[in-house]
C-alpha cells in the first residue's frame, strides 16, 4: 500500500466525498432555474428561500420536534442505560437489553408503520393521541433516538470508576444522591453528545416522520422531499448551503474550543 | 437550610421511602419502570398491532381494515383474521424479487464502501497528528449534515444535464449524455456515499489499534510492502471490516429515500414497496404483513448474526 496507489485512493475517496456538496453550495449562487446549468452570480434563491413560508414553517416544526425528542430521548435512554449496567438482576433484564438495541437495527419503514398503527388503534380504543401531529412525531423521534443515547451512555457508564459511587454510598449517600452528585457529573459530556447526535437523528428523519405526522405537521425533511421529488430546485440548493455553512462554523468552533482545552492542559 | 428543616425533610423522604416499599415501589423498581414501559408501549407493542392489523382485510373506510372481532347475526362474537396477505405476498414474483434485489443492492453498495473506505481509513490510521484529526473530522462532517440534501447533491451529479454530463460533452469525451439517474448505478452510488462514515469509522478504529511492530517484523523477514499487507495488516483488521459492512448493509437493506429519489421505476427495493403499499395503493394490511415477513427475513438475520459477533468478542 505503500508509492502511488494509497495517495491516489485518498484523492479519490475525498472528491467523492465532497465534490457532490462543493457544487450543491457554487450552484446555489446560480442565477438560472436550471439548477447545473451556470447563468451568472446571483443570491436571488436566498431571497426567494426567506419568503418561502412553507418551508421556514416546517423547519420551525422541525426545530420543535427535534429539541423535545433530543431531551426526552436522553432521559429514557441514560435511565436504560444506568439500569441496565448498575442493576444486575430484575425481572424483564434480558426484554429490556434487546428493547433498547433492537431500534438500531430496525428499518424505518417498519419503526414508523407500526408506529403509525399503534397511534391509530389508541386513538380508537382509548382516545388518546387525538389525531397526529407534533406529539406523535415526538413519540416516535424519542423511541428511536433513545436507543443511540443508550448505546453512548453505556459505554461510559461501564468505563468510569465505580469505586466513587462506593465511596459517596459508603459515607452515607441515598442512591439518588449518589445518582446526581457523582454518576450524572461524571456521563455529562457523553449525555451532551448523546443529545447532540439525537438532535441531528431527529432533524434528519423523514421516513418516520411521513408515516407518524398529520395533516398540519409537516417537517422540513418531508416538504424538501416533495420539492425534490419532482426534480432539482435551485432553492433547496441554497437552503443546503445555508444548513452546510451552519454546521461547517459549528464544527470549527468545536474544533477550536477542544484544541484550547488541550492547551489548558484538561 | 437549618438543621431542623434538613431533619423533617430527611424524615419525609424516609417514610414516602417506607410507604412506597410497603405496597412493592422502591426506588429502584421506579428506575427501571420508566424505560421499561415506554419501550414496552412504543416498542413492543407496535409490533402486535401491526401483526394483528396483517391478518385485516382493507376496506374503504377510517380506519381503513376490517376489524378483529364482529359480531354475527346471531350475537356471537367472530374472528376476522386470514393469511390471505401472506398467501397473496408469497405468490407474487414482485414481492419475491424485491427483497432478493434489496440483499443484491445492499451487498454491492456494502463491498464498494469497503473498497471506498479502506485505504483512507488505512491512511488516516498511519497519518499523523494533526493531519489524522483533521483528516478524521473532514470524514465525520458530511454526516452532520442533512441526509436527504446529500442525496439530493447527487441528483445534481448525476442527471442526463447534470455536471458529471456537462463537463464530459464539454471535455468532447461525449456526445450525448449517459443516462446515469433511475439506474441501478445511481443507488449504489447514493448508499456509498451516505453510508462511507460509518464503513471507515469502526475500519479506523481498528487499525490503529495495529501493533506496529509486526509490520517492521514482517519487513525485515523480507516481505514486500504488498505481502505484509495481506498476511498481516488485512487479517488483523477483519475485525473492522466485519463492524463496519454491518454498519452499512443494515441500512442499505431497508432504505427508502435513496431508491426513490435516485433509482428508476424497475429499482425494487423492499423498503420502497413497503411505503408504495402504504401511500400509494393505501392497502395497510398488505403493508404490515410485510413488514411482519421483512421483521423474519431481514432483522432477525441480522440480531442473530450480532449476538453471534458481540459473544465472539467477548471470548
Amino acid at each position: 500500500m505503500r508509492g502511488w496507489f494509497l495517495p491516489t485512493a485518498v484523492v479519490f475517496g475525498f472528491v467523492f466525498l465532497y465534490a457532490p456538496i462543493v457544487s450543491l453550495v457554487v450552484f446555489s449562487f446560480n442565477e438560472s432555474r436550471l439548477v447545473t446549468v451556470w447563468g451568472g452570480f446571483s443570491t436571488r434563491w436566498y431571497g426567494e428561500l426567506l419568503r418561502d413560508r412553507q418551508i421556514l414553517g416546517s423547519a420551525w416544526v422541525s426545530l420543535q420536534v427535534a429539541f423535545a425528542s433530543a431531551t426526552l430521548s436522553v432521559v429514557i435512554g441514560t435511565l436504560g442505560a444506568f439500569v441496565l449496567t448498575r442493576f444486575s438482576k430484575f425481572t424483564g433484564r434480558l426484554l429490556l437489553t434487546g428493547m433498547i438495541t433492537a431500534p438500531l437495527v430496525m428499518p424505518e419503514v417498519i419503526t414508523g408503520l407500526s408506529l403509525l398503527l399503534l397511534f391509530v388503534s389508541m386513538e380508537l380504543t382509548l382516545g388518546w393521541p387525538a389525531g397526529r401531529g407534533l406529539t406523535t412525531i415526538i413519540i416516535a423521534h424519542t423511541t428511536f433516538c433513545a436507543a443511540f443515547v443508550a448505546v453512548i451512555a453505556q459505554t461510559r457508564l461501564r468505563s468510569m470508576d465505580e469505586s466513587l459511587e462506593e465511596a459517596a454510598r459508603d459515607l452515607g449517600a441515598s442512591p439518588v444522591r449518589v445518582f446526581f452528585d457523582i454518576t450524572l457529573p461524571v456521563i455529562a459530556p457523553a449525555l451532551v453528545a448523546g443529545w447532540l447526535l439525537a438532535f441531528t437523528l431527529s432533524l434528519d428523519d423523514l421516513v418516520i416522520a411521513s408515516f407518524v405526522s398529520g395533516p398540519g405537521a409537516s417537517t422540513l425533511p418531508m416538504v424538501i422531499f416533495s420539492k425534490i421529488r419532482l426534480g432539482v430546485s435551485p432553492d433547496v440548493n441554497a437552503l443546503a448551503t445555508l444548513i452546510i455553512g451552519f454546521v461547517f462554523v459549528a464544527v470549527l468552533i468545536a474544533g477550536w474550543l477542544m484544541q484550547r482545552g488541550l492547551r489548558k492542559g484538561l | 437550610m437549618n438543621r431542623d428543616n434538613l431533619l423533617t425533610r430527611s424524615a419525609f423522604w424516609r417514610a414516602t421511602a417506607w410507604g412506597m416499599g410497603k405496597v412493592g415501589l422502591t426506588g429502584r423498581s421506579l428506575v427501571i419502570a420508566i424505560p421499561m414501559l415506554w419501550l414496552l408501549v412504543f416498542f413492543l407493542a407496535p409490533f402486535f398491532v401491526l401483526g394483528r392489523i396483517s391478518l385485516a382485510e382493507a376496506i374503504i373506510a377510517r380506519p381503513p381494515y376490517t376489524p378483529l372481532f364482529e359480531r354475527g347475526p346471531d350475537g356471537t362474537l367472530e374472528i376476522l383474521a386470514s393469511l390471505e396477505n401472506y398467501r397473496f405476498l408469497f405468490e407474487d414474483a414482485l414481492y419475491r424479487n424485491a427483497y432478493i434485489s434489496s440483499i443484491r443492492v445492499a451487498l454491492i453498495s456494502t463491498i464498494f464502501a469497503l473498497l471506498i473506505g479502506y485505504p483512507i481509513a488505512y491512511y488516516i490510521a498511519r497519518a499523523p497528528e494533526p493531519r489524522r484529526s483533521i483528516l478524521l473530522l473532514m470524514v465525520i462532517l458530511p454526516f452532520w449534515t442533512s441526509f436527504l440534501l446529500r442525496v439530493y447533491a447527487w441528483m445534481g451529479f448525476l442527471r442526463s444535464n447534470g455536471v458529471i454530463n456537462n463537463t464530459l460533452i464539454s471535455l468532447g469525451l461525449i456526445d450525448s449524455p449517459i443516462q446515469m439517474m433511475q439506474t441501478d448505478f445511481a443507488v449504489y452510488i447514493g448508499i456509498v456515499y451516505t453510508y462511507l462514515p460509518f464503513m471507515i469509522l469502526p475500519l479506523y478504529a481498528n487499525l490503529t489499534k495495529l501493533d506496529g511492530a509486526l509490520l517492521e517484523a514482517a519487513s525485515d523477514l523480507g516481505a514486500s510492502p504488498m505481502v505484509t499487507f495481506f498476511t498481516v495488516t488485512l487479517p488483523l483488521s477483519l475485525p473492522g471490516i466485519v463492524a463496519g459492512s454491518m454498519l452499512v448493509f443494515i441500512p442499505a437493506i431497508g432504505e427508502y429515500v435513496i431508491p426513490a429519489l435516485l433509482g428508476g421505476p424497475d429499482t425494487l427495493m423492499i423498503g420502497r414497496v413497503l411505503w408504495d403499499e402504504f401511500f400509494s395503493s393505501r392497502d395497510w394490511p398488505v403493508a404490515s404483513a410485510v413488514a411482519i415477513v421483512m421483521l423474519f427475513l431481514v432483522v432477525a438475520p441480522i440480531m442473530w448474526l450480532q449476538s453471534v459477533q458481540n459473544r465472539r468478542e467477548e471470548q
